[in-house]
Protein backbone atom coordinates (compact mmCIF):
# COMPACT_ATOMS: atom_id res chain seq x y z
CA UNK A 1 0.00 0.00 0.00
CA UNK A 2 1.47 3.59 -0.68
CA UNK A 3 1.77 5.34 2.41
CA UNK A 4 3.69 8.74 1.69
CA UNK A 5 2.84 10.13 -1.61
CA UNK A 6 4.98 13.38 -1.59
CA UNK A 7 6.33 15.46 -4.23
CA UNK A 8 10.13 14.88 -5.63
CA UNK A 9 11.69 18.42 -5.07
CA UNK A 10 14.12 18.01 -8.01
CA UNK A 11 11.97 16.59 -10.78
CA UNK A 12 8.51 17.62 -9.30
CA UNK A 13 7.06 14.38 -10.23
CA UNK A 14 5.28 13.06 -7.35
CA UNK A 15 6.43 9.04 -5.93
CA UNK A 16 4.81 6.64 -5.84
CA UNK A 17 4.10 6.05 -2.24
CA UNK A 18 6.71 3.03 -2.14
CA UNK A 19 10.13 3.51 -0.28
CA UNK A 20 12.69 0.52 0.08
CA UNK A 21 15.41 1.74 2.44
CA UNK A 22 15.07 5.32 1.43
CA UNK A 23 14.87 4.50 -2.05
CA UNK A 24 11.72 6.38 -3.36
CA UNK A 25 9.98 5.62 -6.86
CA UNK A 26 8.90 8.46 -8.86
CA UNK A 27 5.54 7.76 -10.12
CA UNK A 28 6.72 9.78 -13.80
CA UNK A 29 3.58 9.30 -16.38
CA UNK A 30 3.91 7.78 -19.69
CA UNK A 31 5.50 10.41 -22.45
CA UNK A 32 2.48 11.85 -24.19
CA UNK A 33 3.52 11.01 -27.47
CA UNK A 34 4.37 7.86 -26.67
CA UNK A 35 0.64 7.17 -25.01
CA UNK A 36 -0.66 8.50 -28.28
CA UNK A 37 1.32 6.57 -30.88
CA UNK A 38 -0.04 3.31 -28.66
CA UNK A 39 -4.10 4.51 -28.67
CA UNK A 40 -3.46 5.38 -32.49
CA UNK A 41 -2.35 1.75 -32.76
CA UNK A 42 -5.24 0.64 -31.19
CA UNK A 43 -7.40 2.82 -33.42
CA UNK A 44 -5.90 1.55 -36.27
CA UNK A 45 -6.21 -1.72 -35.65
CA UNK A 46 -9.99 -1.19 -35.19
CA UNK A 47 -10.14 0.43 -38.29
CA UNK A 48 -8.27 -2.79 -40.24
CA UNK A 49 -10.97 -4.85 -39.03
CA UNK A 50 -13.47 -2.64 -40.49
CA UNK A 51 -11.55 -2.34 -43.77
CA UNK A 52 -10.07 -6.04 -44.07
CA UNK A 53 -11.35 -9.42 -43.60
CA UNK A 54 -10.44 -10.31 -39.99
CA UNK A 55 -13.33 -11.73 -38.31
CA UNK A 56 -14.08 -15.36 -38.50
CA UNK A 57 -17.48 -15.39 -40.14
CA UNK A 58 -18.05 -17.04 -43.44
CA UNK A 59 -17.88 -15.55 -46.73
CA UNK A 60 -17.37 -12.01 -44.19
CA UNK A 61 -15.03 -9.35 -46.11
CA UNK A 62 -13.67 -6.09 -45.07
CA UNK A 63 -15.39 -3.11 -46.28
CA UNK A 64 -12.85 -2.71 -49.45
CA UNK A 65 -13.89 -6.45 -49.92
CA UNK A 66 -10.57 -7.06 -50.23
CA UNK A 67 -9.14 -10.83 -50.80
CA UNK A 68 -5.68 -11.57 -50.95
CA UNK A 69 -6.43 -14.61 -52.96
CA UNK A 70 -8.58 -12.40 -55.65
CA UNK A 71 -5.91 -9.93 -55.45
CA UNK A 72 -3.05 -12.08 -56.20
CA UNK A 73 -5.27 -13.60 -59.26
CA UNK A 74 -5.37 -10.37 -60.75
CA UNK A 75 -1.96 -9.39 -59.93
CA UNK A 76 -0.89 -12.06 -61.88
CA UNK A 77 -3.79 -11.55 -64.90
CA UNK A 78 -2.40 -7.46 -65.01
CA UNK A 79 1.03 -9.01 -64.96
CA UNK A 80 0.44 -11.72 -67.98
CA UNK A 81 -0.96 -9.41 -69.50
CA UNK A 82 1.59 -6.72 -69.98
CA UNK A 83 3.92 -9.48 -71.15
CA UNK A 84 1.47 -11.35 -73.56
CA UNK A 85 2.50 -9.31 -76.60
CA UNK A 86 6.07 -10.36 -76.24
CA UNK A 87 5.04 -13.86 -75.10
CA UNK A 88 2.73 -14.00 -78.04
CA UNK A 89 5.84 -13.72 -80.17
CA UNK A 90 7.87 -16.15 -78.53
CA UNK A 91 4.86 -18.64 -78.43
CA UNK A 92 4.38 -18.69 -81.84
CA UNK A 93 8.37 -18.87 -82.70
CA UNK A 94 10.33 -21.40 -83.21
CA UNK A 95 13.87 -21.36 -81.30
CA UNK A 96 15.47 -20.44 -84.13
CA UNK A 97 13.97 -17.55 -85.20
CA UNK A 98 14.04 -16.34 -81.85
CA UNK A 99 17.55 -16.91 -82.31
CA UNK A 100 17.98 -14.73 -85.16
CA UNK A 101 15.36 -11.96 -84.26
CA UNK A 102 17.64 -9.49 -81.78
CA UNK A 103 14.28 -8.07 -79.96
CA UNK A 104 13.08 -11.54 -79.35
CA UNK A 105 16.61 -12.78 -78.50
CA UNK A 106 16.88 -10.07 -75.82
CA UNK A 107 14.10 -11.12 -74.38
CA UNK A 108 14.26 -14.56 -74.31
CA UNK A 109 17.79 -14.58 -72.66
CA UNK A 110 16.79 -11.95 -70.18
CA UNK A 111 13.32 -14.31 -69.17
CA UNK A 112 15.31 -17.49 -69.79
CA UNK A 113 17.96 -16.69 -67.53
CA UNK A 114 15.17 -15.83 -64.39
CA UNK A 115 13.62 -19.20 -65.81
CA UNK A 116 16.57 -20.87 -65.13
CA UNK A 117 17.52 -19.69 -61.76
CA UNK A 118 14.08 -21.13 -60.91
CA UNK A 119 13.73 -24.61 -62.69
CA UNK A 120 17.09 -25.60 -63.79
CA UNK A 121 20.04 -24.22 -61.50
CA UNK A 122 19.31 -26.67 -58.73
CA UNK A 123 20.71 -29.67 -60.73
CA UNK A 124 22.44 -28.11 -63.63
CA UNK A 125 23.82 -25.29 -61.31
CA UNK A 126 23.21 -21.12 -61.46
CA UNK A 127 25.74 -21.13 -64.62
CA UNK A 128 24.64 -23.78 -66.71
CA UNK A 129 28.20 -25.74 -65.18
CA UNK A 130 26.60 -28.87 -63.74
CA UNK A 131 27.71 -31.02 -60.68
CA UNK A 132 29.66 -34.22 -60.39
CA UNK A 133 26.88 -37.28 -60.14
CA UNK A 134 24.80 -37.26 -63.15
CA UNK A 135 24.30 -33.16 -63.91
CA UNK A 136 25.68 -32.60 -66.78
CA UNK A 137 26.90 -29.13 -67.31
CA UNK A 138 25.33 -27.53 -69.97
CA UNK A 139 28.07 -24.84 -70.78
CA UNK A 140 30.26 -26.97 -72.75
CA UNK A 141 29.92 -28.91 -76.14
CA UNK A 142 29.98 -32.02 -74.89
CA UNK A 143 25.96 -32.75 -75.26
CA UNK A 144 24.22 -36.47 -74.62
CA UNK A 145 21.45 -35.98 -76.46
CA UNK A 146 22.03 -33.09 -78.72
CA UNK A 147 22.90 -29.03 -78.66
CA UNK A 148 21.22 -27.65 -81.43
CA UNK A 149 17.98 -25.62 -80.50
CA UNK A 150 16.08 -28.10 -81.48
CA UNK A 151 17.07 -31.12 -79.43
CA UNK A 152 17.31 -28.62 -76.49
CA UNK A 153 13.44 -28.10 -77.01
CA UNK A 154 13.15 -31.17 -76.62
CA UNK A 155 14.78 -32.48 -73.85
CA UNK A 156 13.81 -29.48 -72.04
CA UNK A 157 9.93 -30.18 -73.02
CA UNK A 158 9.53 -34.17 -72.45
CA UNK A 159 12.65 -34.25 -70.08
CA UNK A 160 14.44 -37.36 -69.50
CA UNK A 161 13.29 -40.96 -68.69
CA UNK A 162 10.23 -39.06 -67.48
CA UNK A 163 7.51 -41.82 -67.19
CA UNK A 164 4.56 -39.76 -67.49
CA UNK A 165 5.99 -38.22 -70.84
CA UNK A 166 5.75 -40.48 -73.78
CA UNK A 167 8.01 -38.54 -76.11
CA UNK A 168 10.59 -38.14 -72.98
CA UNK A 169 14.10 -39.09 -74.16
CA UNK A 170 14.45 -43.23 -73.95
CA UNK A 171 17.04 -45.37 -73.27
CA UNK A 172 18.14 -47.95 -70.67
CA UNK A 173 21.56 -49.28 -70.52
CA UNK A 174 21.71 -52.47 -69.21
CA UNK A 175 23.61 -53.56 -66.18
CA UNK A 176 26.25 -55.64 -67.12
CA UNK A 177 27.53 -56.75 -63.77
CA UNK A 178 24.16 -57.28 -61.75
CA UNK A 179 22.45 -59.12 -64.38
CA UNK A 180 24.95 -61.61 -65.01
CA UNK A 181 25.69 -60.26 -68.38
CA UNK A 182 29.34 -60.23 -67.86
CA UNK A 183 31.58 -61.34 -65.36
CA UNK A 184 33.46 -59.38 -62.53
CA UNK A 185 36.50 -60.11 -64.66
CA UNK A 186 35.18 -59.21 -68.00
CA UNK A 187 34.31 -55.68 -66.50
CA UNK A 188 37.42 -54.72 -65.25
CA UNK A 189 38.91 -55.60 -68.44
CA UNK A 190 36.53 -53.47 -70.73
CA UNK A 191 36.77 -50.66 -68.26
CA UNK A 192 40.28 -51.01 -68.63
CA UNK A 193 39.42 -50.83 -72.93
CA UNK A 194 37.02 -47.55 -71.79
CA UNK A 195 40.34 -45.88 -70.51
CA UNK A 196 42.39 -46.76 -73.34
CA UNK A 197 39.56 -44.80 -75.64
CA UNK A 198 40.92 -41.60 -73.90
CA UNK A 199 44.75 -43.21 -73.95
CA UNK A 200 44.40 -43.72 -69.95
CA UNK A 201 44.40 -47.52 -69.51
CA UNK A 202 47.04 -49.07 -66.70
CA UNK A 203 46.73 -52.44 -67.97
CA UNK A 204 47.50 -52.70 -71.42
CA UNK A 205 46.73 -56.36 -71.42
CA UNK A 206 43.35 -56.21 -69.90
CA UNK A 207 42.73 -53.20 -72.25
CA UNK A 208 42.86 -55.84 -75.25
CA UNK A 209 41.10 -58.73 -73.78
CA UNK A 210 38.73 -56.13 -73.21
CA UNK A 211 38.16 -54.53 -76.49
CA UNK A 212 36.22 -57.35 -77.97
CA UNK A 213 34.06 -57.28 -74.88
CA UNK A 214 32.92 -54.02 -76.04
CA UNK A 215 32.41 -54.65 -79.68
CA UNK A 216 30.02 -57.06 -78.80
CA UNK A 217 28.12 -55.22 -75.36
CA UNK A 218 29.25 -51.55 -76.38
CA UNK A 219 30.06 -50.38 -79.36
CA UNK A 220 25.60 -50.73 -80.45
CA UNK A 221 25.04 -47.45 -78.08
CA UNK A 222 28.75 -45.71 -77.70
CA UNK A 223 29.91 -46.73 -81.28
CA UNK A 224 32.93 -48.66 -81.67
CA UNK A 225 35.51 -46.27 -80.99
CA UNK A 226 33.56 -44.62 -77.92
CA UNK A 227 32.48 -42.23 -80.04
CA UNK A 228 28.39 -41.65 -78.54
CA UNK A 229 25.22 -41.47 -79.73
CA UNK A 230 22.86 -39.04 -79.32
CA UNK A 231 19.69 -41.13 -80.70
CA UNK A 232 20.31 -42.72 -77.41
CA UNK A 233 22.25 -40.19 -75.31
CA UNK A 234 24.77 -42.77 -75.35
CA UNK A 235 28.10 -40.69 -73.76
CA UNK A 236 30.71 -40.16 -75.61
CA UNK A 237 33.70 -42.27 -74.05
CA UNK A 238 36.72 -41.27 -75.55
CA UNK A 239 36.97 -37.70 -74.26
CA UNK A 240 37.52 -36.47 -70.54
CA UNK A 241 34.20 -35.15 -69.79
CA UNK A 242 32.46 -37.99 -67.18
CA UNK A 243 29.13 -37.40 -66.52
CA UNK A 244 29.30 -40.13 -63.91
CA UNK A 245 33.51 -39.46 -62.83
CA UNK A 246 36.46 -40.64 -64.92
CA UNK A 247 38.34 -42.83 -62.74
CA UNK A 248 38.48 -46.41 -62.91
CA UNK A 249 35.99 -47.22 -60.34
CA UNK A 250 33.20 -45.00 -61.30
CA UNK A 251 33.40 -46.75 -64.63
CA UNK A 252 33.49 -50.24 -62.96
CA UNK A 253 29.99 -48.93 -61.08
CA UNK A 254 29.09 -47.57 -64.37
CA UNK A 255 29.17 -50.65 -66.15
CA UNK A 256 28.35 -52.69 -63.58
CA UNK A 257 24.68 -51.09 -62.58
CA UNK A 258 24.08 -48.65 -65.20
CA UNK A 259 23.37 -45.18 -64.99
CA UNK A 260 19.76 -43.71 -66.04
CA UNK A 261 19.46 -40.18 -64.69
CA UNK A 262 16.71 -38.37 -65.04
CA UNK A 263 15.18 -35.02 -65.86
CA UNK A 264 11.63 -33.79 -65.70
CA UNK A 265 9.28 -33.00 -68.67
CA UNK A 266 8.63 -29.24 -68.16
CA UNK A 267 5.79 -29.60 -70.97
CA UNK A 268 2.72 -28.66 -68.77
CA UNK A 269 4.39 -27.10 -66.13
CA UNK A 270 6.03 -23.89 -68.03
CA UNK A 271 4.75 -21.94 -70.70
CA UNK A 272 5.26 -22.61 -73.84
CA UNK A 273 7.18 -19.39 -74.34
CA UNK A 274 9.15 -19.86 -71.34
CA UNK A 275 10.55 -23.37 -72.64
CA UNK A 276 11.81 -21.52 -75.97
CA UNK A 277 13.66 -18.67 -73.94
CA UNK A 278 15.12 -21.61 -71.87
CA UNK A 279 16.25 -23.13 -75.30
CA UNK A 280 17.61 -19.71 -76.32
CA UNK A 281 19.43 -18.83 -73.29
CA UNK A 282 20.78 -22.82 -72.97
CA UNK A 283 22.12 -23.02 -76.02
CA UNK A 284 23.98 -19.27 -75.63
CA UNK A 285 24.91 -20.88 -72.15
CA UNK A 286 28.43 -21.92 -74.34
CA UNK A 287 27.63 -25.11 -76.11
CA UNK A 288 24.84 -24.18 -78.66
CA UNK A 289 24.78 -25.88 -81.59
CA UNK B 1 -8.07 10.18 -20.46
CA UNK B 2 -9.13 6.95 -18.96
CA UNK B 3 -8.85 8.46 -15.19
CA UNK B 4 -11.53 6.29 -13.60
CA UNK B 5 -9.01 3.01 -14.74
CA UNK B 6 -6.85 3.79 -12.31
CA UNK B 7 -4.73 1.04 -11.79
CA UNK B 8 -3.75 1.80 -8.23
CA UNK B 9 -8.15 1.58 -8.05
CA UNK B 10 -8.31 -1.88 -9.81
CA UNK B 11 -5.32 -2.91 -7.90
CA UNK B 12 -6.97 -2.33 -4.51
CA UNK B 13 -10.26 -3.96 -5.35
CA UNK B 14 -10.03 -7.32 -5.54
CA UNK B 15 -13.41 -7.66 -7.31
CA UNK B 16 -13.12 -5.68 -10.18
CA UNK B 17 -9.24 -6.80 -10.55
CA UNK B 18 -10.44 -10.78 -11.31
CA UNK B 19 -13.86 -9.20 -13.20
CA UNK B 20 -11.41 -6.97 -15.55
CA UNK B 21 -8.56 -9.84 -15.92
CA UNK B 22 -11.28 -12.80 -16.47
CA UNK B 23 -12.39 -9.85 -19.59
CA UNK B 24 -9.40 -9.45 -20.51
CA UNK B 25 -8.14 -13.25 -20.54
CA UNK B 26 -11.48 -14.03 -22.07
CA UNK B 27 -11.39 -12.26 -25.39
CA UNK B 28 -7.53 -13.57 -26.02
CA UNK B 29 -9.07 -16.86 -25.72
CA UNK B 30 -11.94 -15.86 -28.08
CA UNK B 31 -9.96 -15.05 -30.66
CA UNK B 32 -8.25 -18.22 -30.62
CA UNK B 33 -11.30 -20.09 -30.41
CA UNK B 34 -13.95 -18.99 -32.69
CA UNK B 35 -11.86 -19.24 -35.70
CA UNK B 36 -11.76 -23.07 -35.18
CA UNK B 37 -15.28 -23.08 -35.43
CA UNK B 38 -15.17 -21.67 -38.64
CA UNK B 39 -12.54 -23.91 -40.20
CA UNK B 40 -14.35 -26.08 -42.04
CA UNK B 41 -15.30 -23.03 -44.24
CA UNK B 42 -12.03 -22.62 -45.23
CA UNK B 43 -11.18 -26.08 -46.64
CA UNK B 44 -11.55 -25.75 -50.46
CA UNK B 45 -13.44 -28.35 -52.66
CA UNK B 46 -10.88 -29.69 -54.65
CA UNK B 47 -10.61 -33.15 -55.42
CA UNK B 48 -7.20 -35.67 -55.16
CA UNK B 49 -6.21 -34.10 -51.73
CA UNK B 50 -5.27 -38.11 -50.17
CA UNK B 51 -3.66 -39.35 -46.64
CA UNK B 52 -0.17 -39.87 -46.77
CA UNK B 53 1.19 -43.67 -47.63
CA UNK B 54 2.86 -45.15 -44.74
CA UNK B 55 6.29 -44.62 -46.30
CA UNK B 56 5.72 -40.76 -46.83
CA UNK B 57 4.52 -40.40 -43.57
CA UNK B 58 7.74 -41.64 -41.71
CA UNK B 59 9.08 -39.63 -44.45
CA UNK B 60 7.50 -36.43 -42.47
CA UNK B 61 8.17 -38.08 -39.34
CA UNK B 62 12.13 -37.57 -40.29
CA UNK B 63 11.24 -34.38 -41.90
CA UNK B 64 9.60 -32.88 -38.22
CA UNK B 65 12.42 -35.04 -36.64
CA UNK B 66 15.52 -33.29 -38.16
CA UNK B 67 13.47 -29.60 -38.10
CA UNK B 68 12.98 -29.17 -41.57
CA UNK B 69 10.68 -26.61 -40.89
CA UNK B 70 12.58 -24.55 -38.72
CA UNK B 71 14.18 -23.26 -42.22
CA UNK B 72 11.96 -24.15 -44.66
CA UNK B 73 8.10 -23.14 -44.82
CA UNK B 74 5.57 -25.25 -47.10
CA UNK B 75 3.03 -22.57 -47.72
CA UNK B 76 3.21 -20.37 -50.87
CA UNK B 77 1.79 -17.24 -49.98
CA UNK B 78 -0.64 -15.51 -52.11
CA UNK B 79 2.03 -12.52 -53.68
CA UNK B 80 3.02 -12.52 -57.21
CA UNK B 81 6.50 -13.16 -56.77
CA UNK B 82 5.88 -16.47 -54.56
CA UNK B 83 3.21 -17.76 -57.44
CA UNK B 84 6.08 -17.31 -60.06
CA UNK B 85 8.31 -19.16 -58.27
CA UNK B 86 6.77 -22.01 -56.64
CA UNK B 87 3.39 -22.55 -58.56
CA UNK B 88 -0.14 -22.10 -57.34
CA UNK B 89 -0.54 -20.89 -53.63
CA UNK B 90 -0.95 -23.21 -51.50
CA UNK B 91 -4.87 -23.64 -50.34
CA UNK B 92 -5.94 -25.02 -46.70
CA UNK B 93 -7.11 -28.68 -48.08
CA UNK B 94 -3.47 -29.61 -49.00
CA UNK B 95 -2.57 -29.61 -45.27
CA UNK B 96 -6.14 -30.93 -44.26
CA UNK B 97 -4.35 -34.38 -43.44
CA UNK B 98 -1.58 -32.72 -41.58
CA UNK B 99 -0.86 -33.02 -37.85
CA UNK B 100 1.16 -31.03 -36.78
CA UNK B 101 1.17 -29.16 -40.19
CA UNK B 102 4.46 -27.74 -41.24
CA UNK B 103 3.56 -23.97 -42.72
CA UNK B 104 6.54 -22.71 -40.81
CA UNK B 105 7.34 -19.04 -40.65
CA UNK B 106 11.03 -18.93 -41.71
CA UNK B 107 12.76 -19.33 -45.12
CA UNK B 108 16.41 -19.83 -44.95
CA UNK B 109 16.14 -22.55 -47.72
CA UNK B 110 13.59 -22.21 -50.11
CA UNK B 111 9.49 -23.22 -49.67
CA UNK B 112 8.97 -26.76 -50.44
CA UNK B 113 4.89 -27.11 -51.01
CA UNK B 114 5.42 -27.62 -54.32
CA UNK B 115 9.10 -29.10 -54.36
CA UNK B 116 7.39 -32.75 -55.37
CA UNK B 117 8.45 -33.34 -58.91
CA UNK B 118 10.69 -30.58 -59.37
CA UNK B 119 14.03 -32.86 -58.99
CA UNK B 120 15.17 -36.61 -59.71
CA UNK B 121 15.02 -38.20 -56.80
CA UNK B 122 19.01 -39.06 -57.76
CA UNK B 123 19.32 -35.37 -57.19
CA UNK B 124 17.55 -35.55 -53.94
CA UNK B 125 19.71 -37.99 -52.53
CA UNK B 126 22.68 -36.44 -53.44
CA UNK B 127 21.47 -32.88 -52.38
CA UNK B 128 20.81 -34.45 -48.98
CA UNK B 129 23.63 -35.99 -48.56
CA UNK B 130 25.79 -33.31 -49.55
CA UNK B 131 24.23 -30.28 -50.89
CA UNK B 132 27.12 -28.49 -51.86
CA UNK B 133 27.46 -31.29 -54.44
CA UNK B 134 24.63 -30.08 -56.44
CA UNK B 135 23.99 -26.46 -55.49
CA UNK B 136 27.70 -24.84 -54.40
CA UNK B 137 25.86 -21.99 -52.77
CA UNK B 138 23.44 -23.88 -50.39
CA UNK B 139 23.98 -23.64 -46.73
CA UNK B 140 22.06 -26.92 -45.99
CA UNK B 141 23.66 -29.20 -43.24
CA UNK B 142 24.76 -32.78 -45.01
CA UNK B 143 22.17 -35.40 -44.02
CA UNK B 144 24.29 -38.43 -45.01
CA UNK B 145 23.46 -40.38 -42.15
CA UNK B 146 20.13 -40.84 -43.57
CA UNK B 147 21.13 -43.52 -45.20
CA UNK B 148 20.65 -46.06 -42.58
CA UNK B 149 18.14 -48.59 -42.32
CA UNK B 150 14.23 -46.64 -41.95
CA UNK B 151 12.42 -49.00 -38.66
CA UNK B 152 9.22 -49.09 -39.19
CA UNK B 153 8.18 -51.88 -36.82
CA UNK B 154 5.64 -49.40 -35.25
CA UNK B 155 4.13 -47.78 -38.39
CA UNK B 156 0.90 -48.85 -38.47
CA UNK B 157 0.47 -47.50 -34.69
CA UNK B 158 1.46 -44.01 -36.83
CA UNK B 159 -1.27 -44.69 -38.98
CA UNK B 160 -3.78 -45.08 -36.03
CA UNK B 161 -2.76 -41.98 -34.05
CA UNK B 162 -3.15 -40.15 -37.31
CA UNK B 163 -6.08 -41.35 -37.49
CA UNK B 164 -7.98 -40.49 -33.89
CA UNK B 165 -6.71 -37.36 -34.59
CA UNK B 166 -8.84 -37.22 -37.26
CA UNK B 167 -7.09 -37.78 -40.74
CA UNK B 168 -9.31 -40.69 -42.83
CA UNK B 169 -7.46 -43.70 -42.10
CA UNK B 170 -9.27 -47.15 -43.07
CA UNK B 171 -8.79 -50.30 -41.02
CA UNK B 172 -7.92 -51.79 -44.31
CA UNK B 173 -4.67 -48.89 -44.54
CA UNK B 174 -3.92 -49.42 -41.26
CA UNK B 175 -3.67 -53.36 -41.20
CA UNK B 176 -1.67 -53.26 -44.56
CA UNK B 177 0.71 -50.06 -43.51
CA UNK B 178 4.02 -52.04 -43.40
CA UNK B 179 3.36 -53.98 -46.50
CA UNK B 180 2.29 -50.45 -48.26
CA UNK B 181 5.60 -49.11 -46.95
CA UNK B 182 7.79 -52.04 -48.20
CA UNK B 183 5.55 -52.11 -52.08
CA UNK B 184 6.35 -48.39 -52.28
CA UNK B 185 10.37 -48.59 -51.98
CA UNK B 186 10.44 -51.44 -54.12
CA UNK B 187 9.59 -50.81 -57.90
CA UNK B 188 9.45 -54.16 -59.00
CA UNK B 189 6.99 -55.05 -55.81
CA UNK B 190 3.41 -56.53 -56.59
CA UNK B 191 1.56 -52.87 -55.45
CA UNK B 192 -1.89 -53.38 -56.57
CA UNK B 193 -3.16 -53.01 -53.14
CA UNK B 194 -1.07 -50.09 -52.24
CA UNK B 195 -2.12 -48.59 -55.82
CA UNK B 196 -6.03 -48.95 -55.00
CA UNK B 197 -5.55 -47.68 -51.12
CA UNK B 198 -3.21 -44.69 -52.71
CA UNK B 199 -4.43 -43.03 -55.51
CA UNK B 200 -1.54 -41.46 -57.75
CA UNK B 201 0.89 -42.54 -54.97
CA UNK B 202 4.42 -43.85 -56.85
CA UNK B 203 6.79 -46.60 -56.40
CA UNK B 204 10.79 -46.24 -56.38
CA UNK B 205 13.95 -46.65 -55.03
CA UNK B 206 13.63 -43.26 -53.72
CA UNK B 207 17.35 -43.45 -52.68
CA UNK B 208 18.97 -45.32 -56.19
CA UNK B 209 18.68 -48.76 -53.78
CA UNK B 210 15.89 -51.20 -53.94
CA UNK B 211 17.78 -53.52 -52.06
CA UNK B 212 16.79 -51.70 -48.62
CA UNK B 213 14.49 -49.09 -46.82
CA UNK B 214 16.08 -46.37 -45.87
CA UNK B 215 15.25 -43.41 -43.71
CA UNK B 216 16.38 -41.41 -47.10
CA UNK B 217 13.33 -43.51 -49.08
CA UNK B 218 10.94 -41.97 -47.05
CA UNK B 219 12.35 -38.67 -46.67
CA UNK B 220 12.43 -38.43 -50.58
CA UNK B 221 9.51 -40.08 -51.04
CA UNK B 222 7.73 -37.23 -48.85
CA UNK B 223 9.32 -34.82 -50.84
CA UNK B 224 8.77 -35.85 -53.98
CA UNK B 225 4.77 -35.85 -53.65
CA UNK B 226 4.85 -32.39 -51.92
CA UNK B 227 2.30 -29.90 -53.70
CA UNK B 228 1.56 -32.40 -56.46
CA UNK B 229 -1.73 -33.99 -55.20
CA UNK B 230 -4.25 -31.21 -56.71
CA UNK B 231 -4.15 -31.11 -60.40
CA UNK B 232 -4.52 -26.92 -60.42
CA UNK B 233 -5.31 -27.66 -64.18
CA UNK B 234 -8.64 -28.67 -63.72
CA UNK B 235 -9.60 -26.68 -60.26
CA UNK B 236 -12.52 -24.44 -61.27
CA UNK B 237 -12.27 -20.86 -59.44
CA UNK B 238 -15.38 -22.24 -57.14
CA UNK B 239 -13.42 -24.72 -56.17
CA UNK B 240 -10.86 -22.23 -54.75
CA UNK B 241 -13.77 -20.41 -52.82
CA UNK B 242 -13.63 -20.62 -49.05
CA UNK B 243 -16.70 -20.73 -48.00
Amino acid sequence: MPTKIEKDQITGTETTGHEWDGIKELNTPLPRWWLMVFYATIAFALLWMILYPSLPIPGATGLTGWIAREAVTGDMQAHQARLEPMMARLRAATPEQIAADPELRAFALAGGRAAFANTCAGCHGAGGQGAPGGFPSLADDDWLWGGSLDAIRTTIAHGIRTPEDEEARQSQMPRFLADGMLTAAQVNDVAEHVLSLSGRATDEAAAARGAAVFAENCASCHGERGEGNRELGAPRLSDHVWLYGGDKASIVRSISYARSGVMPAWQGRLDPAVINMLTVYVHALGGGE
Amino acid sequence: MFRWLDHGKIERNLILLGVLTLITVSIGGLVQIIPLFAVETTIERVEGVRPYTPLELAGRNIYVREGCYVCHSQMVRPFRDELERYGHYSLAAESMYDRPFQWGSKRTGPDLARVGGRYSDDWHAEHLRNPRAVVPESVMPPYAFLDRPLDYTDIAEHLRAQRRLGVPYTDEMIANARADLEAQARPDADASGFQSRYASARQAAFDGDPGRITEMDALIAYLQMLGTLVQFRDVTPEQLRQQ
